[in-house]
């Protein structure tokens, strides 16, 4: 993947909002994200500045939690599930046909980013399994085959 | 709507909302929360563009509303005022819907729910097996009211126990009766809430705070979900109650990042709520004021656990440390903090009104109430259910829940999720309750009812709790850590017939230490699921071992 250039003045009205504000690291975090679609490395020094932390903590704090990414994501999520109904109905099949179909593993970005495939630990739609969820759809008792007709609908 | 200054001002607003409301007036009420991942979007549409096609607009109301608890018939919806309960329907279903239903009264006969064993068809709610074991209470307006709207709330008598503890009670009568009513934290301990709150209202800080923990990270738990989701306002209430009684003024609601609904309804509750003065300053005209502020999580089960879930809205990694100081002494920035589950609080307005004898009629001894269950694997009635706890398994199973799914033979119940237990057959006439299987701990836990057909392998199972473990815990203390790596390590070797026979005794060796030496519930519980199915299905381990054979025929390696 090519290195893209950032620009990182989209920063400024996140941490002008949040200055000094350490306890609103992870809200502030996620607000990076949703502008950059992850969270640049560039940006970790900046937002550290702001919030009077030390980098290594902003840092302790993305690589801690799941939801955050150092890498650029795909412009749709695919999040299989894999709670413990979506396990016995079998999702790991749904989950190696979805990874063949697009040719990345879990927790990888296709190359022309137009996905990302991440694990869910449950996605609390357990009376559905098996289930998935592409950005903020879900779909229920998903077989292999429907995959195609599901994925197309997303860009 | 203007700012509500006074009890009476809620009342008259209450009156004025139920006046308006016409109960012989036709309303679809459909699911738009769980059955959303089944076509209920298309199917809602579709009945509004059939509505306005012909002109029934006031006449009919296609209502949006929370969770029926009928996840395995979904799309689901149930038409007023017949209580005609229609599944599994499609938009294809709808004009035939409108015109024989809604515009002649008949009954459409293949949309009725009919029992997979005998054939025999239900066509109202109310007499459908699912629905007739349960006791709705805290469910009462989850799948009646459209959660986006505060009157429908305000209709079935919402805000009249803030009311009511605001006028008639001072905080020490609000949490006597709490207490009083036995009930327990829904997360899945059962530590008697109004206990909680009594140490908080007598703990030295200021300012205290209260979280409203929403981060249900158990694998197979939906109930906090459905719960936001489809009647927001009764968490909103209780928190209020909850706040008045231990002098609190600001809460916070913690909510799993893989909710993005709830979050959207949590905040339009909040924002008509504010917008009515029943959050924010001088509520209903009293010197009580209180401010509910929402944290979305970022993806971490850990951060269910109460210390945990402190550093995690502080902003800091979301790791537990030892207790004491239990929060209740020394929360959120070091001062006094009240955690409760979202259910927990739901509960709360309920016990005002109702009273707390009421409450106590129902349950077992030590157990008070009823609890929201999520229901689902290889049943045929997945989904939400609210049962007084004290239920047998059985019941739960079997009628409630239809019995196994395809004509399967049922294997176990996985109970209470990674804390919790796998159950055997012979203890299916064991009730639910905190902890009611000898020894074995708490089983209730959070409610997870997850149940396995002879197709599943013990093996896999545990396994798959195990690899849980191992990718959520958090890394701060070695037991856990290291403990969920070796388990699942000899999980996986027995998985692909590569077991040895001291394999079992070092499991549970393992699964025992980490449990005595962890430092939070993580460490503390994971292992049950594991530890169980090697007790309750030992011989099922010795044939992946001995005989490298999986009698169910799941683990690849062994097929």
């Amino acid at each position: 993947m090519k290195a893209r250039a950032i620009d990182l003045s989209k920063l400024d009205p996140i941490l002008t909002k949040h200055e000094g504000q350490k306890e609103a690291l992870i809200s502030v975090l996620q607000e990076v994200q949703g502008e950059f679609g992850y969270v640049p490395e560039e940006a970790i020094e900046r937002i550290a500045d702001a919030l009077k932390l030390f980098p290594s903590q902003v840092y302790g704090v993305v690589t801690f939690y799941s939801q955050f990414y150092l890498t650029p994501r795909g412009r749709n999520t695919i999040r299989v599930c894999r709670g413990t109904d979506c396990h016995v109905q079998r999702t790991t099949s749904l989950l190696a046909a979805i990874e063949q179909t697009l040719g990345i593993k879990e927790g990888e970005t296709t190359d022309d980013l137009r996905f990302s495939l991440e694990p869910a630990t449950c996605l609390g739609k357990c009376s559905l399994g098996p289930v998935i969820m592409v950005n903020r759809d879900y779909y229920g008792k998903i077989v292999p085959r429907e995959l195609e007709t599901i994925l197309k609908r997303y860009e | 709507m203007e700012k509500i200054r006074a009890p009476e001002e809620l009342e008259s607003l209450r009156e004025t909302i139920v006046q308006k409301m016409d109960p012989a007036k036709t309303c679809v009420r459909i699911c738009m929360t769980g059955c959303r991942a089944y076509g209920a979007g298309e199917v809602r549409d579709a009945f509004n563009e059939e509505i306005k096609r012909r002109r029934l607009e006031e006449k009919v109301e296609i209502r949006e509303t929370g969770c029926h608890g009928f996840c395995a018939r979904a799309p689901v919806i149930v038409i007023d005022p017949q209580d005609i309960f229609y599944q599994q329907i499609t938009a294809e279903d709808v004009a035939e819907i409108v015109s024989q239903t809604l515009l002649k009264g008949n009954i459409i006969d293949r949309l009725v729910y009919a029992d997979p064993a005998t054939g025999e068809k239900f066509p109202f709610t109310s007499d459908v097996p699912f629905y007739k074991g349960q006791t709705k209470n805290v469910l009462h307006n989850c799948g009646r009211i459209d959660p986006r709207n505060i009157s429908h709330y305000i209709a079935r008598n919402g805000y009249a126990a803030l009311s009511k503890v605001l006028t008639t009670m001072t905080p020490e009568q609000t949490i006597e009766t709490v207490e009083r009513s036995g009930l327990g934290g829904r997360g899945g301990a059962g530590f008697p809430t109004g206990r909680k709150w009594r140490f908080v209202r007598a703990a030295r800080g200021d300012p205290k705070y209260l979280i409203s923990n929403a981060s249900e990270g158990d694998p197979g738990s939906f109930k906090d979900r459905a719960l936001l989701e489809g009647d927001p306002h009764s968490v909103l209430e209780g928190m209020l109650i909850a706040a008045y009684a231990m002098g609190v003024k600001v809460g916070y609601i913690y909510v799993k990042a893989e909710y993005p609904m709830a979050v959207e309804r949590l905040k339009i509750a909040i924002s008509q709520a504010e917008e009515l003065g029943l959050l924010g300053e001088s509520i209903l005209g009293s010197d009580f004021s209180f401010e509910i502020r929402i944290k979305e999580g970022a993806g971490t089960y850990v951060c269910g656990e109460e210390t945990a879930i402190l550093a995690s809205i502080e902003g800091k990694r979301g790791m537990p440390r030892p207790r004491p100081p239990f929060p209740a002494q020394s929360g959120l920035w070091g001062k006094p903090t009240n955690i409760n589950n979202v259910e927990t609080y739901a509960n709360v307005p309920l016990i005002i009104l109702r009273g707390a004898d009421w409450y106590a009629s129902l349950g077992t001894e030590r157990s008070k109430g009823t609890k929201l269950l999520s229901l689902a694997g290889k049943i045929n009635n997945a989904g939400l259910i609210e049962v007084p706890i004290g239920i047998p398994i059985r019941e739960i199973i079997f009628d409630i829940g239809g019995g196994i799914a395809e004509g399967g033979r049922f294997k176990a119940v996985q109970v209470g999720g990674p804390p919790g237990d796998c159950v055997p057959e012979r203890y299916l006439d064991s009730v639910l309750d905190y902890g009611s299987l000898e020894g074995t701990g708490s089983i209730m836990g959070s409610g997870v009812i997850t149940v396995l057909d002879e197709n599943s392998c013990m093996v896999d199972v545990a396994r798959h709790f195990a690899s849980f473990a191992r990718y959520e815990s958090c890394g701060f203390c070695s037991p856990c850590r290291l403990g969920s790596k070796e388990m699942l390590d000899i999980l996986t070797r027995i998985s692909r017939g590569e077991g040895r026979e001291e394999d079992l005794e070092l499991l549970v060796d393992l699964g025992k230490q980490v449990m005595a030496t962890s430092l939070c519930g993580l460490g503390g519980s994971y292992p049950n699921p594991v530890l169980t199915a090697i007790k309750y299905f030992r011989d099922e381990y010795e044939a992946h071992i001995k005989e490298k054979r999986c009698p169910a025929a799941v683990c690849e390696a062994l097929v």
